[in-house]
């Protein structure tokens, strides 16, 4: 080959193994923690002491695992929840909206009915609330999607804002406890979710979407249907799918388990309703589910490193006063790291040199 | 000794772990017509792809008049003389003629006039027929081809290589290309056209390179060889070229349409008037040019396009006469209506890229059986049946099929389709794209449905295999019925002129 070569080529990998999907990914993960190091240092902290602090203020005490799992509830609802949605290409970023809507609906009876019946019984019915609002929330801009071809993503979204002004409003208004506090009354004990070994019972509802999630998307007919609209609306029709139903649907299961999500923070956390009751959570799911590749066991593992990395961040604002965003920093270099080295798993970089020794020994 | 024209010397490229050019020595001569001849997946377009700029070679180096190059984009391709016609047009459809030529050069003054000029004296040289001022999409596909033949003389290659250029063309067009392509090798140009249709091989090139599995088995003179030999070296063995067909049993009316009217999402009228008649145990073919309201005839009877008015009456075996206008496509699928429809990205509907050939099978089955669960055994023993008669090559049954090669795609949706033993089979394309022996196998199957008393609708594009395979041909034109005619009886010719007009007048 002659000069002209480009230095670098990218080609196609096909069937990279097992062995060294693992070795890239864990690589990867390496980078990030050694760039993560850099960062410590320019915010003029020690690294290694920075990341020993991260570790045992999320992991090393009781308290602290506590925290991440609590944190880690919501990530994962939320990932199970849009995992369907993305698998029908349907980009539903509207979580936000959908949690604030539930919390909002299991609110309204833990204010209004706490002292008509059992605690059980009560919560039963705030769950059941928070799906149907969040349920119906999400099912809006579908079904618009499915009539009349709007673009779901901007809809999604701008619904968000909708419903956390609606809540905003409440707060200030129709459901405010003391006049000018601009808050809404704590609940009754009895519309808490009870805790078990120490945290909400929030995180046996996830574990068990967890399997259900797994089972709906791989093994029903409505999982199937839809990974193939997902593929292709043609080949949907072609097979007598109604693309409206299935469409709604979804957008309507995958708000209904967002608004559980906003339930279970509403109850088990802030035993009250704020406005900012989603705080995020609906688009750090994103990347909840993106990185598990909607693979709903592969979500517990990231829910899980997503909440010690937040957890171990207000560790490092309290015991070293690093700053918290230097932990988003952190969590963004690892995300990165993660999603990109996809990349080296997909595809391999013929060198020049490499290249031209090939040529030779097959000359 | 002169130069070759273009020369390859050990070429190899590999994708993945797939070897798709394994060491080519190949060459071709200035004034030369060579046909590229190979099954599906045998490294034709791949090879041309390195030569046109768009792969670069893992191993080997390529002689361009002698020397040694690097072809790295297109435009290094045109700077050393060489220009592709692709299969798919690249031409900006609101620019006229001439602007599209002069689109992506950069050298000297923007001056249309000039290009005009330069285009009207391509086209006086090499006898095109085209107004430089003319915009794209006021054009037929045939012109269109012609712009994109002129755009690369106008760059002012030495060497054209065509894909598949007669894919799209009236065999009347074919010819008038084809006495244009000997135009251009009297110039002394080089030309390298690939190609599946061996009669075209025959008639237009002056030597033939076969390709097998990615290995150049050899390049022969075509006045000293004959299909039988190329199909031969083509797939490794010996292959019967005939297809078996048995006059109609007893043919009876399954499918009545009269006056079918239908119009697409735009409100422009694709079937006008649409009547006829496709009887049980019998292959009706379809012919016409591209875009002459095949796709919406077939998807109107599976229930996928709104239809204006009319009515299609099916009547199976033994039962009373049913309207299928209004049905929805799951009811009419249940009643027996079986649609083979490949369209021309092939994975677009009928089959979901990225699921195996298990997923793919459930297509049809996943709505049976009650509960919310699916049933997997019974595609899965489908899957395994297809792949073992209709021989799929796949690593495994769930491989996704977007992966497997266009043939064997093709043999996945054209087995299913078949095995719901359906009393009307409609197909589209069934063959596009696919090589010679896989071709075969696929008519082989539709001539065994219509002995069995299917009622086979068969819309084609190669007019020689329409002629053998079909026991009547419907000519559509424009959305319009133009004739129906006895392939027994009919000729190449006619079906030509039928293509092209309704009812004997000339269209425009």
């Amino acid at each position: 080959m002659n000069e002209k070569t480009p230095f670098i080529r990218i080609a196609k990998r096909e069937d990279a193994s097992k062995k060294r999907i693992w070795t890239v990914r864990i690589a990867a993960f390496a980078v990030a923690i050694l760039l993560g190091m850099i960062i410590f240092v320019i915010a003029g902290a020690n690294p290694i002491k920075a990341y020993g602090v991260m570790i045992t203020s999320s992991l090393g005490k009781k308290s602290g695992i506590k925290q991440v799992v609590k944190n880690a509830i919501p990530l994962l609802g939320t990932g199970l929840a849009l995992a369907p949605c993305f698998r029908m290409r349907y980009w539903n970023i509207g979580a936000e909206g959908q949690i604030t809507m539930g919390a909002m609906a299991a609110t309204y009876f833990a204010l209004n009915w706490y002292s008509k019946m059992p605690s059980a019984v009560l919560l039963l019915v705030m769950g059941i609330a928070s799906l149907v609002f969040g349920g119906l929330w999400s099912a809006i801009p579908a079904i618009f999607k499915s009539r009349w071809g709007t673009n779901e993503t901007l809809f999604t979204l701008m619904m968000n804002y909708i419903a956390i002004g609606i809540v905003a409003w409440l707060q200030g208004g129709p459901w405010e406890g003391k006049p000018g506090s601009q808050i809404i009354p704590m609940f009754d004990k009895k519309a808490v979710l009870p805790k078990l070994f120490g945290v909400h019972c929030g995180w046996v509802i996830v574990l068990l979407l967890v399997a259900f999630m797994f089972v709906y998307m791989n093994y029903t007919k409505h999982g199937y249907e839809i990974a193939v609209l997902g593929e292709s609306e043609n080949t949907a029709r072609y097979a007598g799918m109604n693309i409206l139903k299935v469409t709604v649907r979804t957008a309507a299961l995958s708000g209904a388990i967002c608004g559980l999500v906003g339930f279970m923070t509403a109850s088990g956390v802030n035993q009250t309703l704020q406005s900012g009751v989603a705080g995020g959570v609906g688009f750090t799911a994103i990347t909840v589910c993106w990185l598990a590749q909607l693979n709903p066991f592969a979500m517990v593992a990231i829910s899980f490193l997503l909440a010690v990395l937040s957890k171990g961040a207000s560790g490092l604002q309290t015991t070293l006063s690093i700053p918290a965003s230097i932990s988003d920093i952190i969590t963004g270099i690892i995300l990165l790291c993660m999603l990109g080295c996809e990349f080296f798993i997909n595809y391999r970089l013929i060198f020049r040199d490499k290249q031209a020794k090939n040529g030779k020994e097959a000359a | 000794m002169e130069n070759h024209a273009i020369e390859f010397r050990g070429i190899t490229k590999r994708f993945g772990s797939v070897t798709a050019n394994n060491n080519v020595d190949l060459y071709v001569d200035k004034g030369t017509i060579m046909s590229l001849l190979g099954e599906n997946g045998s490294g034709k377009t791949t090879l041309m792809n390195m030569l046109a700029g768009i792969y670069m070679p893992d191993e080997g180096q390529i002689y361009v008049d002698g020397k040694p190059v690097s072809i790295l984009s297109p435009k290094d391709a045109f700077d050393n003389g060489v220009g592709m016609i692709h299969q798919h047009f690249k031409l900006i459809d609101v620019f006229t003629a001439a602007e599209n030529v002069a689109l992506g050069i950069n050298e000297g003054k923007y001056d249309l006039k000039d290009v005009a000029a330069k285009v009207t004296e391509i086209c006086n040289k090499y006898g095109f027929d085209i107004d430089p001022a003319k915009k794209i999409y006021d054009m037929s596909v045939s012109e269109k081809q012609t712009v994109e033949i002129i755009k690369v003389l106008y760059r002012g290659a030495n060497t054209l290589i065509l894909d598949e250029p007669t894919a799209v063309l009236t065999p009347q067009e074919t010819s008038k290309l084809f006495s244009i392509m000997k135009t251009m090798k009297e110039d002394g140009k080089a030309i390298i056209i690939i190609t599946h249709k061996l009669n075209e091989v025959m008639e237009i090139s002056d030597v033939v390179a076969v390709l097998r599995k990615g290995e150049h088995i050899a390049t022969v003179k075509t006045s000293e060889t004959n299909p039988q030999q190329l199909t031969e070296m083509m797939v490794g063995r010996a292959v019967e070229l005939d297809i078996a067909r048995k006059d109609p049993v007893n043919p009876v009316p399954r499918l009545t349409i009269s006056n079918l009217t239908c119009r697409n999402s735009d409100g422009v009228v694709k079937l006008n008037n649409v009547s006829f008649v496709a009887n049980g145990g019998e292959i009706l073919g379809i012919a016409g040019i591209a875009g002459s309201g095949q796709k919406e005839l077939l998807e109107a009877v599976a229930g996928l396009n709104k239809i204006d008015s009319g009515s299609i009456i099916y009547t199976p075996e033994g039962k009373e006469p049913a309207e299928l206008v209004g049905l929805s496509p799951m009811k009419i699928k249940e009643a027996g209506v079986a649609l083979a429809f490949v369209p021309e990205d092939r994975l677009g509907m009928g089959l979901v890229g990225g699921m195996g050939m298990t997923g793919n099978m459930m297509l049809r089955s996943w709505n049976k059986g009650k509960g919310p669960f699916i049933d997997r055994k019974g595609p899965e023993k489908l899957a395994a049946d297809v792949f073992e008669f209709l021989e799929v090559k796949t690593p495994h049954i769930d491989y996704p099929v977007r992966k497997l090669s266009g043939g064997n795609v093709q043999k996945v949706l054209v087995g299913r389709e078949i095995a719901t033993s359906p009393s009307v089979l409609m197909s589209a394309y069934a063959v596009r794209g696919l090589d010679i022996n896989t071709s075969y196998v696929i008519y082989d199957l539709m001539c065994e449905q219509k002995e069995k008393g299917t009622a086979v609708v068969f819309v084609g594009e190669d007019l020689d295999v329409l002629l053998q395979l079909c026991d009547r041909i419907l000519v559509l034109c424009g959305g319009e019925v133009s004739g129906i005619v006895d392939a027994r009886t009919t000729t190449k010719e006619e079906i030509g002129l039928l293509m092209t007009s309704v009812g004997g007048k000339e269209e425009n």
